[in-house]
């Protein structure tokens, strides 16, 4: 599915939300590769950055977030450097996203139709009116969704279909990548699976990528090709889906896996992780999982350690335990 | 940089090559220094976080600044002066000198004296009723907007009632009837009709806010409906209940001048108002006494900008977003420096 070839390479970047008396560094120098054909997921747990990556992927970081540093390079081209009219095209046609809330970007007074054709007559005109009403039933087709129901008005669909026709919408244009931040949260857990499955099978027959973000590492752990688990707004771990599940090196992507229930076996106590994230105004020296790290050296009190690889696990990994 | 040893079999030789390490950010005192984002004051940490906001503020510390000098000169100025406002204290337009600070007027009155006294009365009609106008708005609003029905009916009736009259034909037609229109009745008749848009924004605003989970989940919790108006709905329109009040007093304070300066007040009241009709009587402007007509011209223009720079501040601390983009020009500065798009939103 997924060639060696990258489609994104985020390099560096640094997102900082200016307040009034400080900066905070919500991401903090991360590096990572999104490959063609690749569902790649980032995971941790809240206020850890995940967003705020997508966000900057996409150019929509707003105020007061600032990309402070770093690229994002599609084929070599610098995303932070792009001007108005490459930015429209990036947009939607390169790349397009699908956010927990993207059910509400739909607007209530206009047959759904009209707004999958809007995005597809703005950015390719020449594909005309019935061009693209046809893309529009191919697509509804893609999803799940009756073509004949293409005329309704959302308040006509229920929760999860309007989820599934903007995914519609953001494939309307055949992007090279999908971000999808947290898609399915708001939906109950059978059509969660539903709406996952589809995205797994029309990713494998359209071959784009996604980056995919969520709570539910589960979820994440099934669908994703290669993950990457965050903390306080680094990367500490970039590994195969399986061996995050199996064998994880980062104490924290270990504390994470152990917070959520085996479906199977016997009940056990979960553990969670004590204590919070760090305040990014105000970070401890060193590794910033070492006050809450169970083991915790000396070493990780002061120096901070940097993402490594490892090949016998084929996995990343930021940590001195390691060494 | 840090060295990654990468030898994998997703092979990525060029993870931070010479363009990736050039385009490093900042450190983050080094941005804040860039940005000109300066660390809190530690004084100011130990301020309830409202208040920390409001103080570092420069818009509205501004605006406070020039409003406390203006009040604390009404209020001892008088003290620093022996003479009597109502009284001859000098020959008629006499030049500022040591004697008469801000010289005299046609009528040999000392305009120092005046300008302080004036002050007080100017100052206390037009906070009076500007306050009074946004209580009576924010009372007739909240209560149009949250018990809706026939209660919303008969107020937005009222409301409209005030808003299509027109503000300075009936303040005339009113101060024309009592016999004299002192600055209190003034105050009292500008409290009265100017409630209007206040109300209106503030029932537009508790119409949407009625309707939120959180308003729905007090009723459901049995809160009483004055506690669910004041403590759940109320707070989150403090600003709009500021820029009504503030917007109210700097009318207030021009509608009264502006009775008084065409004659309608009573020509007695020592007010800012008055002083300026007595110029104008006088023809100080024509005899080149600028020292009769400046002193109250600037004292209303000086609370009129301090009270919309308050109002800006609290704007300000209450979005976010627009503190932000206080920056916005330094944040585009910092990017196009770096070969970025400015581009930012």
């Amino acid at each position: 599915m997924s060639s060696d070839r990258a489609l994104i390479e985020v390099r560096n970047l640094t997102v900082d939300y200016v307040g009034d008396h400080s900066v905070a560094r919500a991401v903090n120098g991360i590096d990572f590769d999104i490959r063609e054909g690749e569902a790649f997921g980032l995971a941790g747990e809240s206020g850890c950055g995940k967003s705020t990556v997508a966000f900057a992927l996409a150019r929509l970081t707003r105020l007061p977030g600032l990309v402070s540093g770093g690229q994002v390079r599609l084929n070599g081209d610098d995303v932070l450097k792009f001007d108005k009219a490459r930015l429209k095209v990036y947009r939607w046609n390169e790349v397009s996203f699908v956010f927990q809330s993207a059910m509400n970007a739909l607007n209530p007074v206009i047959p759904v139709s009209e707004q999958i054709m809007d995005v597809i007559e703005t950015h390719e005109p020449a594909l005309g009116k019935d061009g693209a009403r046809k893309r529009a039933v191919d697509l509804f087709e893609l999803v799940g969704i009756p073509p004949s129901r293409l005329d309704d008005f959302p308040h006509q669909f229920s929760g999860g279909m309007r989820q599934r026709i903007c995914i519609a919408i953001a494939l309307a244009l055949q992007p090279k990548l999908i971000i999808m931040d947290e898609p399915t949260t708001a939906l109950d857990v059978v059509v969660q699976r539903d709406i996952i499955e589809q995205i797994v099978d029309l990713k494998n027959r359209l071959g784009f990528s996604v980056l995919f973000i969520t709570h539910d590492l589960g979820l994440m752990i099934e669908f994703c090709d290669r993950i990457g688990v965050m903390y306080s707004g680094e990367l500490v771990e970039v590994a195969p889906a399986e061996s995050i599940l199996t064998t994880p090196q980062h104490p924290y992507t270990r504390a994470l896996g152990n917070s959520f229930p085996p479906l199977t076996g016997p009940r056990q106590r979960l553990e969670g992780i004590a204590g919070t994230p760090p305040d990014l105004r105000d970070l401890p020296a060193g590794c910033r999982f070492a006050p809450r790290c169970p083991h915790a050296m000396e070493k990780c009190r002061i120096d901070a350690p940097q993402l490594r690889f490892y090949p016998e696990h084929m996995s990343q990994a930021a940590c001195h335990l390691l060494n | 940089m840090t060295e990654i040893t990468q030898t994998s079999a997703y092979s990525l030789t060029d993870r931070l090559d010479a363009a990736a390490i050039a385009s490093a950010a900042p450190s983050q005192a080094q941005l804040m220094k860039e940005l000109r984002v300066k660390a809190r004051p530690g004084w100011v940490s130990r301020l309830p976080s409202g208040l920390g906001a409001f103080v570092t503020n420069p818009k509205g510390m501004t605006g406070v600044i020039i409003l406390l000098a203006l009040i604390l000169f009404s209020i001892f100025g008088p003290m620093l002066s022996d003479y009597n406002p109502n009284r001859r204290a000098g020959g008629p337009h006499v030049m500022p000198s040591q004697e008469h600070v801000l010289g005299t007027t046609r009528m040999g009155k000392d305009v120092f004296t005046q300008l302080a006294y004036g002050g007080r009365v100017s100052l206390s009609v037009g906070f009076g009723a500007g306050l009074s106008a946004a209580l009576i708005g924010l009372a007739i609003g909240i209560s149009a907007g949250y018990f809706g029905g026939r209660v919303d009916e008969i107020l937005t009736f009222f409301v409209n009632v005030v808003l299509v009259l027109p503000g300075l034909p009936l303040i005339i037609v009113i101060a024309t009837m009592v016999e004299t229109a002192s600055p209190w009745v003034i105050g009292v008749v500008l409290a009265a009709t100017g409630w209007g848009w206040s109300a209106r924004t503030i029932r537009t605003q508790t119409l949407s806010l009625r309707t939120r989970e959180f308003v729905l989940s007090a009723e459901l919790m049995g809160e009483k409906k004055w506690r669910i108006i004041l403590v759940e709905i109320f707070p989150n329109m403090l600003s709009f209940f500021m820029s009504g009040l503030v917007l109210g007093t700097i009318a207030a304070i021009l509608a009264e001048a502006a009775l008084e300066f065409i004659g309608l007040g009573d020509p007695n009241a020592i007010t800012w108002g008055t002083m300026l009709f007595w110029a104008q009587n006088n023809l100080a402007l024509q005899s080149n006494a600028w020292w009769e007509i400046w002193p109250p011209c600037i004292a209303i223009m000086l609370t009129g900008a301090a009270l919309v720079m308050v109002n800006f501040s609290v704007d300000e601390i209450t979005n976010p977003q627009l503190r932000a983009s206080r920056k916005i020009g330094l944040i585009r500065k910092f990017l196009s420096s770096r070969g970025r798009s400015a581009d930012v939103f």
